[in-house]
């Protein structure tokens, strides 16, 4: 009895190997990511301070710090979140809870999922064309955060519906039986237990919106502009603004004699205020599941 | 006296498939109604047809009709309101995630109800009704997913007495309970039945003849016999099909 046969050591083998098989494939993503962190806080650490976060350009950015690009950023992403969001949450609800199958549902899902596919310098183009140009809005903040908009609403619109899908169709069977109407349903019931997956997907697009430079470029962002250290409100949406991503391109390839740390510093603060936003999802998300209610 | 509930000819399709082929009975005030018949047999179609929640699933098709208190219920126009007559409860328990509380207030809140001693006395009468107050009246505020499968189901009966429904239809309510609660809930049936007619979907057909007045036998979405409950489970109903299935010699 329980003796192991040679095809019971075989399979504990097979077992264990293809255990440590994906075990060594899953670290294997976390090395690039701690490679680049410590590199680039390596590099940038003679540079990093405060002064450098709340300081402009000097010396045609040659020295001094990055508060315009840095401003500008948190504006063209809270501007075209603003304008992203919202559709993108109330267009997957309408997908989701009222549609029926039929050919406006399927060609918006198809052009969800192609917009989703659409390179960001094709948005870039168009941004031209549909914001700065057709819509008179020239090169703005307001024409770069649409264009952004663009790029991040498909993606919106497909987290949301999962988020949305996750909420069991035995739940609005129990509201209709009850006699709610859909909206009651989903104001009681659907979005309170989808909020937090919701929000989520659209917290996550924070960090495509800053780190895009192809669609920004031609439409809002400048390589140079100073504005009003400190002051929040130092942009007009109407004007143009710089931006981290552009910066960074800048400074690298088109500026000789820049200050060596000052790139870097550039990327960390990026690449540190995306992973601060993403913290905070992950954060929203633990906290959700803390308090599943089913 | 009057008839509760008239259908006739009622077809439902979905799409290309028929799910009842033309059926046709009357539903009386205050009885209790079992439907048996094995799985694919209309049972659930019928259910939804009544309180309109068919209207939910796209591909569904329905020809005939059913009256409700002698009214067309296609012609009804604020289709909540009749989905308020009629309390259902479905096979698997389904507590909303919300608390007990507000899980049996639910209704009366989308009906429009707001005055909190009203929700309280409604809250308390129909916990009470499904037998469930004295065990979770201390814990009002604990969500209704947390309680056991057979206290979520007593809860769902809470809920769809909570909007005083005249008809109460039962869609295989004892599929994920045990025995125990199985009978409180059917003594709880007995007493509802003086204030309201109810429609008993059951599987077991044992359930039907301990309960139901009169009992309804579908099979592959016809009507093939209905009779006091009596008849149907004597030795010698209509039909062999419906003896054959009673007893358990069914195929």
């Amino acid at each position: 009895m329980f003796t192991e046969t040679e095809i019971g050591r075989q399979k504990r083998r097979i077992e264990n190997v293809m255990r440590i098989f994906f075990l060594v494939m899953t670290s294997l993503m976390i090395i690039p990511l701690l490679l680049i962190i410590g590199y680039l806080l390596y590099k940038a650490l003679p540079v990093l301070s405060l002064e450098f976060l709340f300081a402009n350009p000097k010396d045609n950015m040659r020295a001094g710090g990055i508060w315009a690009p840095f401003l500008g950023t948190i504006y063209l992403v809270v501007v075209s979140l603003l304008v992203s969001a919202p559709i993108g949450v109330f267009a997957a609800v309408y997908l989701n809870e009222y549609a029926r199958e039929s050919w406006f549902t399927r060609i918006t899902n198809l052009a969800v999922v192609n917009l989703a596919g659409v390179p960001s310098i094709v948005h870039a183009l168009f941004g031209v064309g549909a914001f700065v140009l057709f819509a008179g809005l020239g090169e703005s903040i307001l024409a770069a955060s649409l264009t952004l908009a663009i790029m991040t609403l498909p993606v919106i619109i497909a987290s949301t519906t999962e988020a949305l899908k996750a909420v069991p169709m035995s739940f609005r069977e129990a509201c209709w039986n009850l006699g709610a109407t859909r909206w009651q349903t989903i104001r009681r019931i659907v979005i309170p237990n989808s909020i937090s997956g919701i929000l989520t997907g659209v917290i996550l697009q924070v960090s495509r919106a800053a780190g895009e430079t192809a669609p920004i470029m031609f439409t809002g962002a400048v390589f140079y502009k100073a504005i009003a250290e400190g002051n929040l409100f130092a942009y007009n949406i109407t004007e143009q603004c710089m931006a981290l991503s552009l910066h960074l391109f800048t400074i690298s390839t088109q500026v000789p004699d820049v200050t060596e740390g000052i790139p870097y510093g550039t990327a960390v603060v990026l690449v540190g205020s995306v992973l601060l936003v993403n913290a905070v999802a992950i954060v929203l998300r633990i906290y959700v599941r803390t308090r599943k209610k089913w | 006296m009057e008839n509760k509930i008239e259908i006739s000819d009622l077809q439902v399709h979905y799409g290309d498939k028929s799910a009842l082929n033309g059926v046709s009975f009357d539903v009386h005030p205050n009885e209790i109604l079992g439907i048996i018949g094995p799985a694919q047999s209309g049972k659930t179609t019928l259910l939804k047809v009544i309180n309109r929640t068919l209207e939910f699933t796209p591909e569904a098709t329905v020809q005939g009709s059913v009256k409700l208190d002698g009214v067309d219920i296609d012609t009804i126009g604020d289709v909540y309101e009749l989905r308020r007559r009629i309390g259902m409860v479905l096979p698997l328990p389904v507590g909303l995630p919300l608390s007990i509380y507000d899980n049996v207030a639910f209704a009366p809140r989308t009906a429009g109800l707001r005055t909190k001693s009203e929700l309280d006395e409604i809250v308390e009468r129909c916990l009470q009704q499904a037998a469930l107050w004295d065990e979770v009246k201390d814990r009002l505020n604990t969500l209704g997913t947390k309680l056991s499968g057979g206290q979520q189901q007593r809860l769902t009966i809470a809920r769809a007495l909570s909007h005083q429904p005249e008809i109460l239809c039962l869609d295989e309510f004892s599929i994920a309970i045990d025995p125990v609660t199985t009978m409180r809930i059917e003594d709880v049936l007995k007493a509802l039945q003086t204030e309201m007619t109810i429609l008993l979907v059951t599987n077991l057909v044992q359930q039907a003849k301990r309960l139901a007045d009169r009992t309804a036998f579908f099979l592959n979405g016809d009507l093939i016999e209905i009779d006091t409950t009596d008849v149907i489970f004597s030795d010698n109903p209509a039909n062999q099909a419906t003896y054959d299935y009673v007893n358990g010699t069914f195929g």
